[in-house]
């Protein structure tokens, strides 16, 4: 049995953006935006890989480079043994059936032009042309009730729903090929927080049920140590740390991690108030010109001289933890 | 453990084209001007068989008469004699038939050419926009003049010219649609879920594009029957003696201030026309406005 | 007397649909130097309920009960007596640092005019008092930032500059609504931490507005939980938190992924945020809630105190024993 192959590794994947630069002359460099700067991790089957990150850290433009939505600069994407990176169209078509997305604004991601049946057999038609309507509108109907709607609903419009149900019908679009791998690009942060427990249950029941590996993306730290096994913390396009759930919690190696935890609020009036608080100093560099060597050292409070020299590359300290950090291990 | 509530077993959902056609009929300005619309059209379709007179008879009793009920001249008569009511009508046709067939023209013209430069971008996109910038500098009198001394006058190429200057703008404004549609989260969906280039346009760009069509289409109109009717009063429109709007407001023009009636009919027409496209296209702009959600 | 008391606040807003209640009997009294948190979800009025108190209520929107700031009633106020008050000794800051400045003037100027208006000082005073502000809020380079445009500024820097201007008259009261939803946690705690010092060196009361819990837990005194306009349990927060006697509450507290606790299942409220346009006769949690009974759909359960002793008040039908008990079930 092949349960420690991984399903999706990915190695030093870099994703660079060429902008206009600001100078009108002509031959002016156009800058480089380096949302991702070399990121490496593996997917098991059945397993959640919970990736963290804030605004600026390139979690968002990973995900898309992972299903080749945008293309990566340069790396390798290998995908159950085969090469993804610069392969032709065609091979991602094949791929695309196993691997599918959910994002993060759950109405914006529904053609409001199409009914939810529409929406969820969509990938059926396109991937299964030759089904019967008849077999397509089982799938949808089994779908639906699946992830929590009912079936009367299947004519309806997506603007007809609320925020939650959305995200159900976005989620049920995902599912109905069976994939092997989903990624949850903040698949809750636009929603009320009642709502975001139905969706992390539902999502976790079904994983269960039907094996499912899942890349979670989120910024919020307890949302996505809930639902992992893994964790990889993100900062300015690299990663920062990559542990399991306890040990990112109890151990947390990297200084950034520290920083982050710290910072989550507690719904814990006593251990709220008297918690150390570690605030991290100054502002998130720009992508466009990252701080030389380790690109954390411009706010981090262990940083020394020979932190602007050499980047560090994600090193294992344990079994279950690896940092990117030169001052650990 | 409650159950989740039922939601009401109605099978058919309200589509965002019903929730549209629902705000529209509340326009009041908008529902009226159709109406009218539609009444002018009906009475230029059907008045000219209705009517006791002939557009091209010339009534040799009644040569330049003012609106009367004798001999059914309710709208006065031309310097010709000719029935000034049925020659509207009349014109009223070729009016709005040449606006019709020169809208559809260049709506199919500008959708073609802005949904491809929007979707295809990059040097294609640049490439397709200068020729439409290019086309906009160009002053379109001096080619009208142009065409027409060489061509002639007939009906399908009055069409052909006015096509030709006037689908710049539908072009525009469905590449910045396109432009817009393709960063959606929907499209960003299929293109995730492996749905092909073509399938992408016809299932998700395309519909969400006719409500902005919709609304230009309802602002070339008045402007192509506009530059009709300017061509028509420069003498390079249609021929006599067939008749437009145009012929007949220059012809009015002339003899204004002797016999104003046969300035005004015509001219009122034409605005009354004109009015309603305006309040028409008001009404579907709000209609289809998606934050009157 | 209190420095600012709402009683029974009511806000309707005229809608197509026909007369949307928003706020429904919202009452609370803010002491110098206090923090009160207002947590709800969509629809549950908390926003509506603070701009009505600040006269800045939609145009179709109608509020009414009793706003007592200092004695005066802010909601019968005439709008020049009103901007006497606002910006001067009741101050507000928004969620949306980007669009609450004004992107065409430079920030000198947005703060200047502030000053200049309600103290009356000079240009150069005006200033000056500026930069100490920017000061305060820790923003390095006071000075040469001051006359930058709100482009310049990254999120967090422009919800300081915003706080800034907030308490450049030194007001009595500020009101935050949702200040940190928009940023990111690290900058969050930066801006948490922040009001807190602020308000311990001037003594300002603060009322904030969130949905996020830990927000209220690190910062609020007092808290009032909304659901559907109405209040569903308003106390201390060592008492909302520790001992949630209502279900929507316990529900909440149950749904938040706890990141120092081991992992237990998430407590998922059923149901979908209500529609104000539609509220049930009785209870407006009364479709979600798992301890319903039949009267709490046609009956509104009154808002009373927990028992004799108690300063917390609960509107639900269900015993707080019971209440408490499920709590319990749930392992909070």
């Amino acid at each position: 049995m092949s349960a420690l192959e991984p399903l999706l590794s990915i190695r030093d994947l870099k994703v660079y953006f060429s902008i206009a630069s600001d100078s009108p002359w002509p031959w002016a460099a156009a800058g480089l935006l380096k949302a991702v700067d070399g990121v490496s991790f593996d997917i098991f089957p059945g397993e959640t890989l919970g990736i963290v990150g804030e605004s600026g850290c390139g979690k968002s433009t990973l995900a898309r480079a992972m299903l080749n939505l945008i293309p990566a600069t340069s790396g390798s994407i290998v995908w159950q043994g085969q090469e993804m990176c610069g392969a032709i169209a065609p091979a991602w078509q094949a791929i695309r059936k196993n691997v599918q997305m959910i994002f993060q604004d759950p109405l914006a991601s529904l053609n409001p032009r199409m009914t939810v049946g529409q929406i969820i057999a969509e990938p059926l038609r396109t991937h299964f042309p030759q089904m019967s309507k008849h077999d397509v509108m089982n799938k949808v109907r089994a779908m639906m009730v699946k992830v929590g709607l009912t079936e009367q609903q299947i004519n309806r419009y997506p603007h007809e729903f609320s925020g939650g149900q959305c995200q159900r019908i976005g989620i049920a679009r995902a599912l109905v090929l069976e994939p092997k791998l989903i990624i949850c690009d903040e698949p809750v942060s636009a929603l009320d927080v009642s709502i975001q427990a139905q969706i992390i249950n539902l999502l976790m029941e079904l994983q269960a049920q039907m094996g499912l590996a899942l890349v979670f993306i989120a910024h919020d730290l307890a949302v996505v140590k809930h639902i992992s096994q893994r964790v990889m913390v993100m900062y300015l396009g690299r990663s920062m740390e990559l542990a399991s759930k306890e040990a990112i919690y109890r151990n947390p190696c990297h200084p950034y991690t520290q920083a982050l935890l710290s910072a989550i609020p507690l719904p814990d009036p006593r251990l709220e108030r008297h918690k150390t608080l570690q605030l991290l100093p100054g502002d998130l560099p720009s992508p466009m010109n990252p701080p030389t060597g380790c690109s954390f050292r411009t706010r981090c409070p262990k940083a020394i001289a020979s932190c602007a020299v050499q980047r560090p590359e994600l090193r294992a300290l344990s079994a279950d933890t690896q940092v990117a950090c030169d001052l650990l291990g | 453990m409650l159950k989740l509530k039922e939601i009401d077993d109605m099978v058919a959902g309200r589509s965002l084209w019903s929730d549209a056609r629902r705000r529209f009929m509340r326009n009041r300005a908008a529902v009226i001007s159709l109406c009218l619309l539609l009444l002018i059209a009906g009475a230029c379709v059907i008045g000219p068989w209705v009517l006791p007179h002939a557009f091209d008879s010339a009534d040799w009793d009644a040569m330049s008469i003012a609106p009367t009920l004798k001999n059914a001249h309710f709208w006065g008569t031309d310097e010709a004699g000719r029935d000034l009511l049925v020659r509207c009508l009349i014109g009223g046709r070729i009016s709005l038939t040449v606006g019709l067939l020169a809208t559809l023209a260049s709506v199919s013209l500008g959708i073609a050419w802005g949904a491809t430069a929007g979707f295809l971008g990059g040097k294609v996109d640049a490439l397709m926009m200068r020729v439409v910038d290019m086309m906009y500098a160009i002053p379109y009198l001096l080619i009208a003049i142009l065409l027409v001394t060489i061509l002639g006058r007939e009906f399908y190429l009055v069409v052909i010219t006015i096509t030709v200057f006037s689908w710049m703008d539908m072009a525009r404004v469905v590449r910045g649609q396109t432009l817009s549609l393709r960063s959606m989260e929907y499209v960003e969906a299929a293109r995730a879920m492996g749905v092909s280039t073509r399938r992408i346009i016809f299932a998700h760009i395309v519909p969400n594009l006719l409500g902005v069509v919709v609304i230009y289409t309802t602002v070339t109109v008045p402007g192509v029957i506009l530059t009709e009717s300017v061509l028509s009063f420069l003498g390079l429109g249609i021929q006599e003696p067939m008749t437009s709007w145009g012929v007949l407001i220059q012809d009015g023009a002339k003899v204004m201030e002797v016999s104003p009636w046969i300035l005004l009919f015509p001219a009122g027409l034409l605005s009354v026309t004109l009015y309603c496209f305006n309040f028409i296209g008001d009404g579907l702009r709000d209609a289809l406005d998606p934050k009157e959600r | 007397m209190a420095l600012l008391e709402v009683n029974n606040l009511n806000v309707q807003f005229a809608t197509p649909d026909g007369v949307v209640t928003a706020v429904n009997g919202i009452s609370f009294a803010l002491e110098r130097g206090q923090t009160l948190g207002i947590v709800g979800e969509s629809g549950s009025g908390k926003s509506q309920a603070v701009l009505a108190v600040m006269g800045l209520l939609a145009g179709n929107g109608n509020a009414s009960g009793q706003a007592l700031f200092d004695g005066q009633d802010l909601l019968s106020l005439p709008a020049s007596a009103l901007n006497q008050i606002r910006g001067n000794r009741v101050a507000m800051i928004f969620q949306d640092p980007m669009t609450s400045l004004n992107p065409y003037l430079t920030v000198e100027r947005q703060m200047t005019e502030v000053l200049e208006l309600h103290k009356g000082l000079t240009y150069n005073q005006a200033r000056l008092r500026a930069v100490q502000a920017l000061d305060a809020v820790k923003i390095p380079e006071a000075a040469k930032r001051l006359s930058r445009y709100p482009h310049e500024f990254s999120g967090g820097m422009r919800q300081r500059v915003m706080i800034a201007m907030a308490l450049l008259c030194e007001p009595d009261v500020l009101i935050a609504d949702e200040p940190t939803t928009a940023l990111d946690v690290t900058v969050q705690a930066q801006i948490i931490a922040l009001l807190r010092d602020l308000q311990r060196d001037h003594g300002t009361a603060i009322v904030m507005i969130t949905h996020d819990l830990g927000v209220v837990a690190g910062l609020c005194d007092e808290v009032l939980v909304l659901y559907g306009g109405r209040v569903m349990e308003q106390g201390s927060a060592e008492a909302i938190f520790y001992q949630p006697t209502h279900p929507y509450t316990v529900g909440l507290l149950g749904a938040v992924p706890r990141i120092e606790q081991g992992d237990h299942a998430l407590v998922a409220i059923p149901g979908a945020p209500p529609n104000m346009a539609r509220l049930p006769l009785g209870c407006p949690f009364s479709e979600r809630c798992t301890l319903v009974e039949p009267r709490c759909f046609n009956t509104r359960p009154a808002l009373v105190p927990v028992d004799a002793q108690s300063e917390v008040l609960r509107a639900c039908h269900k015993s707080a024993l019971e209440v408490r008990r499920y709590a319990q079930e749930l392992k909070l």
